[in-house]
């Protein structure tokens, strides 16, 4: 499909000159025409002409990004491993608390996705072994039904990086068996409070007092600890400056293709994950199981992130986790060089949705419950928003004369 | 077969053909490119989002108030059932015996099943019909007795599953015109295990791969009347090609209906189709099939605990079919590449398009984003003899063993993409576009033996083309 695909674009003015001699012949043979007959939907605008330049402050924006995740992630694993060497309270604690951090500078990457890039390309991208969610809790572990259930519980099934990513998603987009909510499940366990998390403990991971299948159960987070770090650093390695790597071929992409995939993940996280998939679905069902990050109560920071990735890469501008910036030239700027008042909008739109989402009150599946009024108005006015940013981006993609592509 | 070619070609020959045609749109199977094409299901069309996503996204004029029961919609689809009782009662009820534990398993990202590309590998994405012949000789086949009319390989806690389904294949090879050499992919299936008492000898297993989801309510929105104009059950017009409508019983209102779903063109619409789907498949009962599918040699079947009655309720079964109504067909990349305008030429002039109708209008339909569309699923929706080598020799309804249902073309060229395979066809024995036109017989015959008098160029064209759409 690759070479075709440029070829199509190239193709697209001969066809028109197709339809025109049709036309000719029709004229010929006696017919009058009055009739336009094409509509060319590409805009023959060319972009402005620091695109290129907001194009590689993406690609820096990006790569900063998940070098900070990456980071944040191998902490996460030190405080995974201390945990297992020594279970405790405060050893769990310090676990959760890296966990936390990690998807602090992760979230703001969620923006990278939909367009089939190094995230979640079908070939070999880990997006579906990283962030995969809902969860199905009795794939993996014990759940307060079935005290035997899942893979930790079935000694005929091996753990090991291989066997697990080939177990997650098998039979259906729920099995999840690996990735930051796959950890986060056996770090918190299942929700059952109405006020706070879940509250696994962490004799869970004491062979002396557990199950039986304590050491599966460590191996398992071990594991998964391991693969996620694995798969971020392979993120970093694809978006590094300089290398031959996807970052490369992005920016020598033409700058309409290499925006038009930047959009498409700004409009697909906004409107249909944030506002539809993670906010709606779990509004319309009044239900926890339906919510981002269920077990660790986090899921406000899951939106209030995903939202700053838009606006980072809207502003083009990042504030690393050690707090320096990361700044050039801007999406916004291009936009406003085409159409300034559409510019306002979006930037009003990101920031309004930036802020509903830090009104939210916490915990989430709260928020969401069907007698809080107030809480489920919280939530519907910021899908409302989100929807509302979906639509002023796509106005911008439309504008900008931007199209919907077939991957690469 | 070539009759429709000729009659689009004897237009040409009149200016006032030529007026009709260039002011208006192309002929869709003319070869002159048509922008409108590039929106297979006009304003629903997605024009966001391609790649493994390509068939996830919402109609692109999806209104506010269905949006929110989309997401909810897609939710109930994605995720997984479990046992009852459970704690997540929304969610309880699967089972006793199964295919799937969710819609997603069979129809990942929205997309098409297929069978096992592996060795030994599960049955997923495809499941095998049952049954065996009637009392009498001309009686309509009836489900298994002992197996009911669908084999579950899966099953929950203390229930045995009915049994291990394989595939074996046998190959064959034939050749082009040209020379080209091709080989098909005969399936045989067979059931290991059974639990529940030995085959009858007379089984008939009837494969059936899960199909896409997207674009079914655009489907649905297609008139009627539309579709009994395009039926020709005696061949009137000569033309080779009969095309029937299957009427079948509407499960809620008992009514005779047009068939529009499923292989066979089953289900008269898309809530009883997914209703069909939750019950054979999933074990789920609703309000329109509330019996489970337990045979009297099932005892543990019979005796499981059910979650609920029914186990989903109506409202979540509107959302699950609110979401297939309206997840979007994608956008055309290549409609005006000159190959593929050439292939689409071809397709036009070997008569494919006499089963696989281009172009439809829709009508009203109870969401307004779907109704009065101009779309181009490149389907009739009727039945058509098929051949004897794709016959299942198992009627249902009105349908024939050797009759399916004209399947729509739109999107097939980006399940490799989205499910990493390109196997087509009922069973899913074909490998890609043109194996599937090899197996086309009985009223497609003499399109296919047109396909094999192509050259190489032309049948990649072609190819192209059926991809492009």
């Amino acid at each position: 499909m690759k070479q075709q695909n440029k070829a199509s674009r190239n193709y697209r003015r001969a066809s028109a000159k197709v339809l025109s001699r049709a036309l000719i012949v029709a004229a010929g043979l006696g017919a009058t025409l009055a009739c336009s007959s094409e509509s060319d939907t590409e805009a023959e605008a060319a972009l402005p002409a620091e695109s290129s330049e907001a194009i590689r402050t993406y690609g820096e924006i990006v790569h900063a990004s998940y070098a900070d995740s990456l980071d944040a992630a191998k902490d996460m694993d030190a405080a995974i491993e201390s945990f297992l060497d020594d279970p405790s309270e405060d050893t769990l604690a310090a676990a959760k608390r890296s966990w936390l951090t990690a998807r602090e500078p992760y979230l703001q990457t969620e923006v990278y996705r939909f367009y089939d890039g190094p995230i979640d390309n079908p070939d070999d991208g880990p997006e579906g072994m990283i962030n995969a969610w809902p969860l199905d809790e009795a794939y993996i572990d014990y759940t307060l039904d079935d005290p035997s259930s899942g893979i930790i519980n079935d000694p005929d099934v091996e753990i090991s990086a291989e066997s697990l990513m080939s177990l997650n998603e098998q039979g259906g987009e729920k099995n999840i068996a690996t990735g930051f909510h796959a950890i986060e499940f056996l770090l918190w366990g299942q929700d059952q409070s109405d006020d706070g998390p879940g509250n696994r403990s962490y004799t869970d991971y004491v062979v002396a007092d557990g199950d039986g299948h304590a050491e599966r159960r460590a191996l398992y987070l071990r594991t998964v600890s391991g693969l996620l770090v694995e798969h971020l650093q392979g993120l970093v390695d694809e978006w590094k400056d300089g290398e031959d790597n996807y970052r490369a071929d992005f920016e020598k992409l033409e700058p309409k293709l290499a925006l038009g995939r930047i959009f498409t993940g700004m409009i697909n996280l906004s409107g249909f994950e944030t506002g539809g998939e993670r906010l709606q679905a779990a509004l319309d069902s009044g239900s926890q199981e339906d919510e981002h990050s269920c077990f660790s109560d986090n899921t406000h920071r899951d939106m209030i992130q995903d939202i700053q990735g838009i606006l980072n890469v809207w502003q083009g501008r990042y504030v690393r986790a050690d707090r320096d910036e990361v700044e050039g030239v801007s999406l916004e700027s291009i936009v406003r060089e085409v159409d300034a008042a559409l510019a306002d909008e979006i930037d009003d739109q990101i920031h309004e949705s930036l802020d509903l989402a830090n009104d939210l009150e916490t915990p989430f599946d709260q928020e969401i419950a069907p007698e809080n009024e107030a809480g489920n108005e919280r939530v519907s006015k910021l899908v409302t928003s989100l929807h509302k940013v979906d639509g002023a981006l796509e106005e911008a993609f439309d504008k900008l004369g931007l199209e919907v592509m077939n991957m690469e | 077969m070539f009759s429709r070619f000729r009659r689009v070609r004897a237009g040409l020959l009149l200016p006032a053909g030529v007026l009709v045609l260039a002011c208006g749109q192309p002929e869709p199977s003319s070869g002159e490119p048509d922008e409108a094409q590039r929106l297979p299901g006009g304003d629903t069309t997605n024009t966001l989002l391609l790649g493994s996503g390509a068939f996830t996204r919402p109609a692109s004029n999806i209104t506010e108030e269905h949006a929110a029961s989309f997401y909810t919609g897609n939710s109930f689809f994605n995720q997984s059932w479990v046992q009852a009782p459970s704690s997540t009662e929304a969610r309880d009820g699967l089972g006793p015996l199964f295919n799937a534990r969710s819609c997603s398993a069979c129809h990942f990202k929205d997309g098409r099943g297929s069978p096992p590309l592996e060795e030994d590998a599960e049955f997923v994405g495809i499941l095998l019909r049952l049954s065996v012949p009637g009392d009498e000789a001309g009686d309509a086949p009836v489900p298994d007795p002992e197996y009911g009319g669908q084999l579950q390989p899966f099953a929950i806690n203390d229930v045995d599953p009915e049994g291990s389904p394989r595939v074996s294949y046998a190959e064959h090879s034939g050749e082009y015109a040209d020379g080209d050499e091709y080989s098909l992919l005969e399936p045989r299936f067979e059931i290991l295990d059974p639990k529940y008492g030995e085959l009858a000898s007379d089984l008939m297993i009837s494969p059936r791969v899960a199909p896409a989801v997207f674009g079914l309510g655009l489907l649905a929105a297609i008139p009627d009347a539309r579709l009994h104009e395009l039926a020709d059950p005696k061949d009137a017009n000569g033309d080779g090609i009969s095309g029937r409508i299957n009427q079948v019983p509407d499960a809620e209102t008992g009514a005779s209906s047009v068939g529009r779903f499923g292989w066979k063109a089953e289900q008269p619409s898309v809530r009883q189709q997914a209703a069909g789907a939750f019950l054979g498949d999933m074990g789920i009962t609703t309000s329109l099939f509330p019996q489970q599918d337990c045979t009297e040699a099932e005892a543990e079947c019979q005796a499981a605990i059910v979650g609920g009655e029914p186990e989903i309720s109506d409202e979540l079964l509107d959302k699950v079919a609110l979401y297939s109504s309206l997840l979007a067909v994608p956008v055309r990349s290549e409609w005006d590449h000159p190959v593929v305008l050439e292939g689409q030429r071809l397709f036009g002039a070997l008569g494919c398009d006499g089963c696989h109708v281009p172009q439809h209008e829709t009508g009203d339909h109870e969401f307004e984003e779907l109704g009065g569309q101009v779309i181009f699923p490149y389907t009739d929706l009727l039945l058509h003899d098929m051949g004897d080598e794709l016959s299942d020799e198992r009627p249902s309804f009105d349908a024939e063993g050797n009759e399916w249902r004209t399947p729509p073309l739109w999107g097939l060229g980006r399940v490799l993409e989205v499910n990493g395979h390109d196997r087509l066809l009922h069973d899913g024995r074909a490998r890609g576009v043109a194996e599937a036109v090899l197996w086309h017989g009985g009223e497609a015959e003499a399109a296919k033996e047109a396909f094999k008098g192509l050259s190489r160029d032309e049948r990649d064209a072609l190819v192209r083309f059926v991809e492009s759409l």
